[in-house]
């Protein structure tokens, strides 16, 4: 009494999509793992715990872990504090200027991790505007605090994290039914108690979302730590240290307990998803705020206070654009440079090798998101269709990269690809122009996957069957039908994951090599040569080309979406 | 034409020890060539099912599909050639009319010339001329029905199948586009299944009814076979409306029994083929539709053909006017003039139009099963 198996050609190129795609990401996203794993047992003579125990009797590696952890927790508190009431700010505000100031305050999506970094250098640090500022105000000798160890770390991660929780907070407002709270209202709650009682336990799995998110990002977190940590350890930075020492035993294992704490919060983030996604279901309704308009008084209070938020938020970008015309050496003592120029672009675009890292961004951050883009289409195809097999490994494998920063996989990477055993699925990568599209490739597949896998959700499988019914076959009906229909989400997960790959930086220091430099790496170089306007004018084509690619992309999505 | 022996389709349930859901139970039905049949029931009942079957979108546990003789079961939808308009018409919002249309022309290799021809063709039968190139969301839903019936019909299927076409469309434009659509069918001369749960639509659009509860045939037939012969009390309470009394056999004749019905009134009342062996005394439920029944000034002749009762309330429903009439036999619903009678007034009721005799369901405690009865 069993159904019959289906035949035909349907389920037959199912099969053999999905099993293309499992052996795909079975190599990049979990066999290199493998590697770390045997890497953290591999002693001189043969299988040994001796790494696991240097690793647990070490008092600073213990201290390392322990760091992460409280960051982490600390960074999520702070993002919170900034990005919830900021959300509730311009979502249910009532002020001249709301929907622009919106717009700008998740401008810092655009602000690449190593480029806010060092414009909290220019801006906070000891010699930073702010820093001098103050300084000179109170007419004090020294700097009044240096940017540096746990709380620069902490400031860096609350600033450039909070859009986490703005963005999920502002989405989960806007699909809030506003007659919860009237019905609230009316049974006599005050609007502290609407607050309390009704509004923010309603937009908890959107805010617990965020945090785990911030969570998982701040354990991973490697630029801000590597630049301002100084004696402050963390596992992300202790991973970077225990490879370039040379110690893979060590440097292995750290790599497993960060991946294993990641692991961990990917998963209740999967659980928290899950429910989002049921208390997402109510209708939004257009109406968002409830209640009388407040009064102008009130209203002009809260523009101005908005605008000051929004210029404290942006002052990095600003930093970083004015440093960009700074001439190296000509700025010492001085509150603000005294020479302006062009001297820094001059260069970069004068000299061909100074270009050279801006065209390997754009040419390997172009290579990683095309095979995102095919892999997303693929992967999202199956897991759309609740019959196909493999479903649950693909699944799994699709998300797994975000459990896993920058740095494991860098290293993960590094030990797989550092052999030639063509049998074994291991080729000699590192130091070759392919390594990094291949990091910025497996760490966006999140990313592109789950933007595709939107569309194929909004998809009316109908559509398919209509063409099914007029005679198109399992491929015509992907490529005529599937395929231009969830184009446009996928188009804007590949822009997100095209510009992440345009800046990226954690797993770029473990693998770079001079040839293939990104603009990261030379970012920090010339940081390093301490010429500050040449960083900052590499930093400011940086976010240039990504607006840029968002701007066209988000035109792209917008033509491709009058369609739907 | 369309011949479906056996069908049956059982869903996995989610949980390994809770038993399968039996969507289709061992249906078996043939649509005539050039004929329109509505499969027709409450949600669930297996008439989406069914229809999914027949285009290939659901594999059935058991039983055989035929289309033109030919055995479809295990082909898969697109080498069955049939056309199909679905509930939300499933336009391919990133092509335009003309290439919506075109589709299944050029999947089976049409030349494009050749598919504009025909695409222009089709159009000009749906009264869509001239719209080839208008975005699909451009059109109002009864436009875009008529798309998805053109795009239906461009590749000259044997056989339409119809998925709720008119649910989408408001009151007004649905009753216009069923008398539209099926002059329209039978003018190209179309075999054509439908699926609706709208009865009023089934009787407009259908040569023939296949009724569905549970996943079963109840009965199938015309629209006046399923109305004035219904073979079961579920086909008679689903058409129309119907009053149901308890009675029980006094004498058995060929065509008609003899009942008491509600202890009280002796009716002649016709056998249906539910009503299986019967014997006097028998437990049966009599079914009479409102205007079967007719109701006269209170008679006390004691001859025993009439039914006591006193009108409750008056329901004026445009043609006709509804009595909700309390009687021993219960509630009941009787059609009449306008102001033949005011509520309070003491009537007799007798049937004047055709009644029917299904088993009670409580029919296992027949009579002669319970010792110190006789």
């Amino acid at each position: 009494m069993r159904g019959w198996p289906r035949r035909g050609s349907a389920s037959r190129g199912l099969t053999w999509l999905a099993a293309g795609v499992a052996i795909l990401l079975v190599w990049t996203v979990l066999y290199p793992n493998l590697f770390v794993v045997l890497d953290s047992f591999r002693g001189e003579a043969g299988a040994t715990l001796e790494h696991y125990r240097r690793f647990f009797d070490s008092r600073s590696e213990m201290e390392a872990v322990w760091n992460s952890v409280w960051l982490s927790l600390a960074s999520v508190v702070c993002a919170g504090l900034i990005g919830v009431p900021l959300a509730f700010l311009f979502a249910r505000g009532d002020f001249p200027g709301r929907r622009v100031l919106s717009g700008l305050v998740s401008l810092p999506v655009l602000l690449p991790p190593l480029v806010g970094v060092i414009a909290f250098l220019f801006l906070y640090g000891e010699t930073g505007f702010f820093t001098r500022s103050v300084q000179l105000l109170l007419g004090m000798e020294e700097a009044p605090w240096r940017l540096n160890g746990a709380g620069a770390v902490l400031l860096v991660h609350a600033y450039t994290m909070y859009v986490y929780f703005y963005l999920f907070t502002t989405a989960a407002l806007s699909r809030l039914d506003v007659s919860h709270m009237e019905a609230a209202a009316a049974l006599g709650a005050s609007r502290l108690t609407v607050l309390r009682r009704v509004t923010l336990p309603l937009l908890m799995p959107a805010i617990g979302g965020a945090a785990l998110l911030v969570f998982m990002t701040s354990m991973g977190s490697f630029s801000a730590p590597y630049v301002f940590g100084g004696g402050f350890r963390v596992l992300s930075t202790q991973i970077f240290a225990s490879k370039l020492n040379g110690d893979i035993g060590i440097a292995a294992v750290e790599t497993i307990v960060l991946a294993l704490v990641s692991i961990l919060f990917l998963a209740m983030l999967q659980r928290y998803e899950a429910q989002r996604e049921y208390t997402g279901s109510g209708k939004g309704l257009g109406r968002v705020r409830y209640g009388e308009r407040p009064s102008k008084r009130r209203r002009v209070a809260l523009s101005v206070l908005a605008w000051l938020i929004v210029i404290i938020l942006l002052l990095p970008h600003a930093t970083v654009l004015l440093v960009s015309f700074v001439p190296a050496g000509t700025w010492t003592t001085e509150l603000f440079p005294p020479v302006y120029s062009l001297d820094s672009y001059r260069k970069i675009f004068s000299q061909p090798q100074q270009l050279t890292p801006i065209l390997n961004s754009l040419r390997m951050a172009t290579i990683a998101t095309a095979m995102n883009v095919v892999l997303a289409f693929a992967s999202a195809y199956i897991l759309a269709r609740k019959r196909a097999p493999g479903r649950g490994l693909i699944n799994v494998l699709v998300i797994l990269p975000w459990a896993l920063p920058g740095t494991v996989l860098a290293m993960a990477l590094a030990s797989t690809f550092s052999v030639n055993q063509p049998w074994f699925g291991r080729f000699v990568l590192i130091g070759t122009g392919a390594i990094l599209p291949l990091a910025y490739f497996i760490r966006n597949i999140p990313l592109v996957t789950r933007a595709a896998l939107t569309s194929f959700r909004q998809l009316d499988p109908a559509l398919e069957e209509a063409a099914a019914s007029l005679g198109a076959r399992w491929l015509t009906t992907a490529r005529r039908v599937t395929l231009p229909l969830v184009l446009p989400g996928i188009a804007a997960g590949a822009l997100l994951a095209f510009v992440t790959a345009l800046g990226e930086f954690v797993a770029s220091i473990l693998l770079y090599t001079h040839r293939t430099r990104p603009i990261s790496i030379e970012i920090l170089a010339q940081l390093r040569a301490f010429d500050f306007g040449a960083a900052a004018a590499y930093a400011v084509l940086l976010i240039i080309l990504m607006a840029i690619a968002f701007v066209f992309g988000q035109r792209a999505v917008g033509e491709g979406r009058g369609g739907i | 034409m369309v011949e479906l022996e056996g069908l049956r389709k059982e869903y996995v349930a989610a949980s390994p020890s809770a038993p399968p859901t039996l969507a289709v139970d061992d249906l078996t039905l043939t649509v005539e060539r050039g004929e329109l049949l509505t499969l027709l029931g409450p949600s669930g009942c297996g008439k989406t099912t069914t229809l999914r079957m027949i285009a290939g979108f659901e594999q059935p546990t058991a039983g055989t599909i035929r289309v033109d003789g030919r055995d479809v079961t295990r082909l898969p939808p697109q080498k069955r050639g049939i056309g199909m308009v679905f509930q939300n018409y499933a336009l391919f919002p990133h092509l335009d009319v003309q290439d919506n249309v075109a589709f299944g022309l050029r999947t089976r290799g049409v030349s494009k010339a050749e598919a504009a021809e025909r695409v222009e063709a089709v159009l000009r039968r749906v009264e869509l001329a001239g719209y080839g190139k208008r975005r699909v969301q451009e059109l109002s839903g009864g436009q875009q029905q008529r798309v998805a019936l053109a795009r239906a019909l461009a590749p000259e299927p044997p056989l339409l199948l119809l998925d709720e076409p008119l649910s989408n469309l408001d009151a007004a434009l649905r009753e216009k586009t069923r008398t539209e659509l099926r002059s329209l069918l039978k003018r190209l001369g179309m075999t054509a299944v439908f699926v609706t749960h709208d009865q009023e639509e089934a009787f407009a659009l259908a040569d023939r009814i296949a009724l569905l509860d549970a996943g079963r045939l109840q009965q199938i037939g015309t629209a006046e076979e399923l109305y004035h012969r219904p073979a079961n009390a579920f086909v008679a309470s689903f058409l129309g409306r119907a009053n149901f009394l308890p009675a029980h056999i006094r004498t058995i004749g060929v065509d008609s029994i003899a009942c008491e019905v509600a202890n009280r009134a002796h009716w002649e009342v016709q056998r249906t083929p539910a009503l299986g062996e019967v014997a006097v005394r028998d437990r049966v439920l009599v079914m009479a539709r409102p205007e079967s029944l007719g109701m006269y000034p209170l008679e006390e002749d004691g001859s025993g053909a009439s039914l006591d009762g006193i009108v409750a309330e008056r329901r004026f429903a445009g043609a006709v006017t509804y009595y909700v009439v309390q009687s021993f036999g219960g509630e009941l619903l009787i059609a009449g003039d306008p102001h033949e009678f005011e509520p309070g007034a003491r009537v007799s009721i007798r049937p004047h139009g055709p009644v029917f005799a299904f088993p009670d369901r409580r029919e296992c405690v027949r009579p002669e099963q319970q010792p110190g009865q006789r």
